[in-house]
């Protein structure tokens, strides 16, 4: 339990930021933190307060996985690269051939999530492959 | 004479006693007892008997609650004159596992997710992610996060000069 004492902060807040699906549990020194983040908000101060009680995560005793609710199909991305263009693949993986470009800030399309890290998405050119979530921010 | 007597007070034995023993009888007793305990969570484990009113209610209960429940729902049973309670409480179910992805899937995903940071290798071995090299602060924020997301046992920057 001492774990779940460290990061209490952040646990609670979770709780009372109405992180749904919230599960914790404590296995062999690491804490696994789950859930569903009402929105990307609430999941940038979880992390945020994960940085805070253990900077730049060094300690490794946390795996956060907490995803923003799923948008629902149609939802509008923007392309959030540092600033090139984002890859657009035939599947969901960077093994799979390039089939597209959507240029960076650019908004495409989510036409499905086929897993929290690929969504298959359609840019302004209308072409439809799988891009890597992480540099597509859901317009609220 | 004496014969009449003891026919007379066997007669009355034969129809008076069974009145005496007023109230429900035990194999009643014993489906009202359980149908009241299968009503409430908890007991699924338990047996019931009953001899001349007194309950005994043996095997195991869900939890304490049950447990300390239990005297008085049977108690509130129509005939019941005493409960023997001779349950124990039921082991707690093993806490939930974490779900730690296979090897492959996430070596798979660890290569997706540290393509665009050269400079950073990251091996996996038993679930854990082991990084190494050297990232900028705030891409290393990123990158626990996508990490993260792929369910390690553990995601271990021991080996990583965060710049």
């Amino acid at each position: 339990m001492a774990l779940q004492d460290k990061y209490r902060e952040l646990l609670d807040t979770a709780k009372t930021a109405g992180v749904s699906n919230f599960q914790v549990i404590e296995r062999d020194g690491v804490l696994y933190i789950d859930g569903e983040a009402p929105s990307g908000a609430v999941k940038d101060q979880l992390w945020n307060l994960y940085d805070k009680i253990d900077p730049n995560f060094l300690a490794g005793d946390v795996v956060m996985n907490v995803n923003v609710a799923a948008s629902a199909p149609g939802t509008k991305a923007k392309v959030t690269t540092e600033k090139s263009n984002l890859n657009i693949r035939k599947g969901p993986g960077t093994d799979q051939p390039v089939i597209g470009k959507a240029a960076h800030h650019s908004i495409v399309t989510l036409v499905s999530k086929t897993n929290d890290q690929w969504w298959l998405v359609r840019t302004e050119q209308g072409e439809e492959g799988y891009a890597y979530a992480e540099y597509l921010t859901p317009e609220a | 004479m004496k014969k009449l007597l003891v026919a007379v007070g066997l007669l009355a034995a034969t129809y008076y006693l069974p009145a005496c023993k007023s109230g429900p009888k035990d194999a009643d007793i014993k489906t009202e007892v359980q149908a009241a305990l299968s009503a409430q969570p908890g007991y699924m484990g338990v047996s019931v008997e009953v001899a001349d009113g007194v309950v005994t209610v043996d095997g195991e209960v869900a939890d304490p609650a049950a447990k300390s429940g239990l005297q008085s729902r049977v108690e509130s049973v129509k005939g019941v004159k005493s409960v023997k309670d001779n349950t124990s409480v039921a082991a707690p179910p093993p806490p939930a596992e974490p779900v730690i992805a296979a090897d492959d899937p996430l070596t798979k995903g660890v290569a997706d997710a540290v393509k665009d940071y050269p400079g950073v290798t990251a091996t996996v071995n038993d679930g854990v992610i082991a990084l190494s090299g050297e990232i900028k602060a705030a891409d290393w924020k990123k990158l626990k996060k996508s990490l993260d997301g792929l369910r390690p046992k553990k995601t271990d920057p021991a080996g990583l000069k965060i710049k």
